[in-house]
């Protein structure tokens, strides 16, 4: 197979003007490959572009020609208007994430706004107001799984971190397949791309290294109850090429650096259904803001991205080249790039980890805090119940428990003081349960999909606390579109902002939301897959 | 030690599959349907009727989706609410007078199933965080839930070998709909030197009872050698502990006849791609039927042993044995017949 056709083709781009913007194949050693656009207008065409990851063309959905989209510019204060015109055949629309804004400019179709039909435009106009990274991505059909998403920087009216290197990290998901034909996969055999189940060799082995009753006792309670302790990610590798700044590990992106120099990361999950694991083996990392927002530094070796998130780190390499390694959480694949001080160096890969299975740790919690369940928790839709879910923010999550390097969790996440200015006690609570039935691949809140729930009341102004006990075995990256979700520690004290709090399995998290943006608003599993199986909400603050 | 939540549920499985519980909403079809069964006297009657029921059977769940002021349906996305709303005015957000909280549209299929579960009892109402906001009926935002999709199954095509006879086997079913209502054909049959010698052909509306179970309702039509036959079908499908499929119907046929059809399978994963998978069948009757060659009582029964290689999910080729006891029903002597039979097949889906 020739390298080229490994290669992205970029035929959109030339149809599109964008003449500043060369072709995948002449960048691809170069330092910074993504388009930059910055000021106060612009504008955004959304077509169909060739592409191809993986040795055959497929069709992507794309912002102005490219995977990812062009990185938006954005100065704190500054009133930004985005002109998003509409070349496919179908209804699109951008949403701005983590951004406070209009709820009429959210661009959720549906919930904000019309959507935009096809050959129209909708002309988005706010004032930006915050600064730090995030991203931009598609809140229509398939479309964000078939490339529609980009980053968005924005500058702070006073800068305080010093970096002489600035780099966006987007990672992403890629497959070759209709994303339609995924989802109707999963709906018929959910457990379809995982290739890493039990088997009865698996069991056998068990059995010489740990005797027969342990084994079977360690099987037993996981079959008669039907779940699967290998589920660990609905969809993996065997689908999915995992992209770096739009390139595969093959492609290696590099991000260029003089040795002694600081070097800024900013790492944003923009996959539509893959955590990553990352790290740079050799580099301690500094995580200096959590969804845009400051945090107090803290020095990690590795980091658990959910979908969505964004961190920020720091790092000062002396040596000539690292590999920056993210591999899924199911430890299926990875993508990797170099930061070299030149191009064309590499340094080795890892070896993805062993997967793990899941604990009776991740199924029943065996917390002290009592959920509280909704009726409708005791149907079809729901096929576990967690009662008694664990508070602890300090679990890095399944895969990274004891693995010999220092992890990041939530618990080592703090706001910077002046970060979160709201600081009322809350006025009541709102309790919500992450609910799911894997078999039928079904996705909701309280046992309810979104199709058959009612919206979500917040009082205009209030400060209310809202708790998530996720009554599932699978980790959701859940999304309040507009306002702050400001995480509590298991004390019920303010402890960092964030716009995606991640739940663990049989997690009870709980957090303080500032009701103060009137209007319609999505609340959802960022899990893609998830979001259009039902996990899915509407707020009205009002 | 065990979420009691869940514990609850999985004893509450065979409770709930006993008493083949259905929800209220759904009275008014199954009235009809038994107040058909009663009628059922002659033959001519009865397959007549047993198209009517198939019927509506069929548009049962659709039929009760149009009667509701269901937002998810049909919405055209370009005639959403918000059209009408200048940026920035939030005047319009009150509470709709065309939805109140208290009917929330499919809310009847989960509470059906509280009223039988002394774990709910202090449940929270999911609807209460509403406080009588709804959408209106033009706001909704799509998702794949929403959509009808469409799967066929072969679970068995196979040839099967024995020293007198070569036969080819078939075991398919087929649904359409969403995730908690569906249309189920089902199929299994014989087809000896390209004629039809034993074939059952189900249609059934699969409702979803619990986390693991669907009930089925519905028309069984058997053809092939002798008299043909129809029947009412009711049943379970689903997964019992332990991830063991399980089929079990109770069909209701003319001149009283009474079956029941029973057919279990687990698939043990040697490797990823290798399984290994046990299955077994059985059929009763409560009268012989000479022209068709059944006994009553139990009249056949099947065990197999199949091993499949999944070359795609969706395709997976196999061999296997089959054990088939099948009673005969010509002699007055209780006497059966035993076959031990080579069998190679493809198991496929889309």
């Amino acid at each position: 197979m020739p390298l080229l056709s490994r290669r992205r083709f970029l035929e959109g781009l030339i149809a599109t003007g964008v003449a500043s913007w060369l072709p995948a194949w002449c960048k691809t050693a170069s330092a910074q490959p993504i388009q930059i656009l910055s000021g106060t207008e612009f504008t955004l065409t959304i077509a169909e572009t060739p592409v191809n990851f993986t040795g055959a063309t497929r069709t992507a959905t794309t912002i102005n020609g490219s995977i990812p989209a062009p990185t938006l510019h954005w100065r704190e204060g500054d009133t930004v208007t985005l002109t998003v015109v509409n070349q496919l055949k179908e209804t699109t629309s951008i949403h701005w994430h983590g951004l406070i804004l209009p709820y009429d400019m959210d661009g959720a179709p549906g919930i904000s706004f019309n959507g935009i039909a096809p050959g129209t435009g909708f002309t988005y106009r706010f004032k930006v107001q915050q600064s730090g990274t995030y991203w931009y991505h598609s809140h229509s059909g398939m479309q964000e799984q078939t490339g529609m998403y980009g980053s968005i920087i924005i500058a702070p009216a006073q800068e305080t971190l010093q970096a002489e290197r600035d780099y966006i990290i987007q990672l992403s998901d890629w497959t070759d397949e209709n994303p339609l034909a995924v989802f109707a996969k999963l709906k018929k055999q959910s457990d379809y791309y995982n290739f890493n189940q039990p088997t009865a060799l698996d069991f056998f082995r068990d059995v010489a290294n740990q005797g027969l009753a342990k084994a079977f006792e360690q099987r037993k309670m996981w079959n008669e109850m039907r779940m699967s302790m290998t589920d660990l990610a609905d969809i993996s590798a065997y689908t999915y090429t995992y992209l770096l700044n739009g390139k595969t590990a093959t492609d290696h992106w590099t991000g260029l650096f003089k040795a002694g120099e600081q070097v800024r990361l900013r790492f944003i999950n923009s996959a539509a259904q893959t955590f990553f694991d990352v790290r740079i083996p050799g580099l301690k990392m500094t995580i200096v803001h959590a969804d845009g927002q400051a945090v107090e530094p803290v020095t990690v070796d590795e980091f658990r991205i959910g979908l969505a998130e964004t961190f920020d780190v720091i790092v000062t390499p002396e040596h000539d080249v690292y590999t920056i390694f993210a591999q899924s959480m199911d430890r299926s694949g990875f993508v990797c790039a170099a930061l070299a001080t030149r191009i064309g160096l590499k340094a080795e890969i890892p070896a993805l980890d062993k997967p793990e299975p899941l604990t009776m740790l991740d199924m029943m919690g065996h917390g002290k805090a009592i959920a509280h369940h909704a009726k409708t928790e005791y149907g079809a839709s729901v096929d576990m119940r967690v009662d008694n879910p664990r508070t602890n923010l300090d679990d890095p999550g399944i895969g990274l428990r004891n693995n010999g390097r220092r992890v990041l969790t939530y618990a080592d996440l703090h706001s910077l003081s002046g970060v979160i200015t709201d600081n009322r006690p809350p006025e009541r609570e709102i309790e919500l349960h992450l609910t799911g039935n894997m078999e039928r691949y079904s996705w909701s809140i309280d046992g309810v999909e979104f199709s058959e729930s009612t919206p979500i009341h917040f009082r205009y102004g209030e400060r209310l606390r809202v708790i998530f006990v996720n009554d599932t075995m699978m980790t959701h990256p859940m999304h309040l579109h507009g306002m702050w979700s400001d995480l509590e520690n298991a004390e019920g004290q303010v402890q960092v902002r964030k716009h995606v709090v991640v739940v663990q399995p049989a997690q009870r998290i709980a957090f303080r939301v500032t009701a103060d943006a009137k209007g319609y608003w999505p609340w959802h599993c960022h899990l893609f897959y998830h979001m259009h199986g039902g996990m899915f909400r509407v707020v009205v603050v009002a | 030690m065990i979420a009691s939540g869940m514990r609850q549920q999985t004893d509450n499985i065979f409770r709930e599959v006993i008493d083949c519980h259905i929800p209220d909403s759904e009275t008014e079809n199954d009235n009809l349907s038994l107040s058909f069964c009663r009628k059922i006297c002659r033959n001519e009657d009865f397959r007549i009727i047993a198209k009517s029921l198939l019927l509506v059977c069929l548009t049962a769940p659709f039929t009760q989706v149009q009667a509701g002021p269901d937002p998810m349906e049909g919405m055209d996305h370009s005639k959403m609410l918000h059209g009408n709303m200048a940026p920035g005015s939030q005047d319009s957000l009150v509470p709709s007078s065309s939805f109140t909280p208290e009917t929330p549209i499919h809310q009847h299929d989960h509470a059906a199933h509280n009223a039988a579960n002394p774990t709910s009892k202090n449940a929270r109402d999911p609807n209460a965080y509403s406080d009588g906001y709804g959408f209106d009926p033009a706001i909704v935002h799509s998702h794949k839930e929403e959509h009808n999709l469409a799967a066929v199954l072969v679970d068995r095509l196979e040839g099967l070998g024995t020293d007198t006879q070569s036969l080819l086997t078939y075991d398919w079913q087929a649904w359409y709909g969403k995730t908690y209502d569906r249309v189920v054909f089902r199929a299994e049959g014989n087809i000896d030197k390209g004629q039809f010698t034993e074939a059952r052909n189900e249609l059934l509306w699969g409702h979803a009872l619990t986390a693991y179970w669907d009930t089925q309702l519905g028309v069984r039509y058997d053809t092939g050698q002798g008299s043909d036959r129809g029947w009412f079908a009711i049943g379970v499908q689903g997964l019992a502990p332990f991830w063991l499929y399980i089929e079990a119907t109770a069909y209701v046929g003319e001149q009283g006849r009474i079956a029941f059809r029973f057919e279990g399978e687990y698939d043990l994963l040697i490797t990823q791609r290798l399984i290994l998978q046990p299955r077994i069948e059985a059929n009763i009757y409560s009268q012989r039927d000479l022209s068709r060659g059944v006994s009553d009582g139990l009249s056949d029964f099947e065990s197999g042993l199949r091993l499949r290689y999944e070359i795609r999910r969706e395709f997976a080729p196999y061999i296997g044995l089959e054990w088939s006891t099948s009673h005969d029903v010509n002699s007055i002597a209780n006497t059966s017949t035993e076959a031990v039979r080579w069998v190679a097949g493809l198991h496929f889906w889309f």
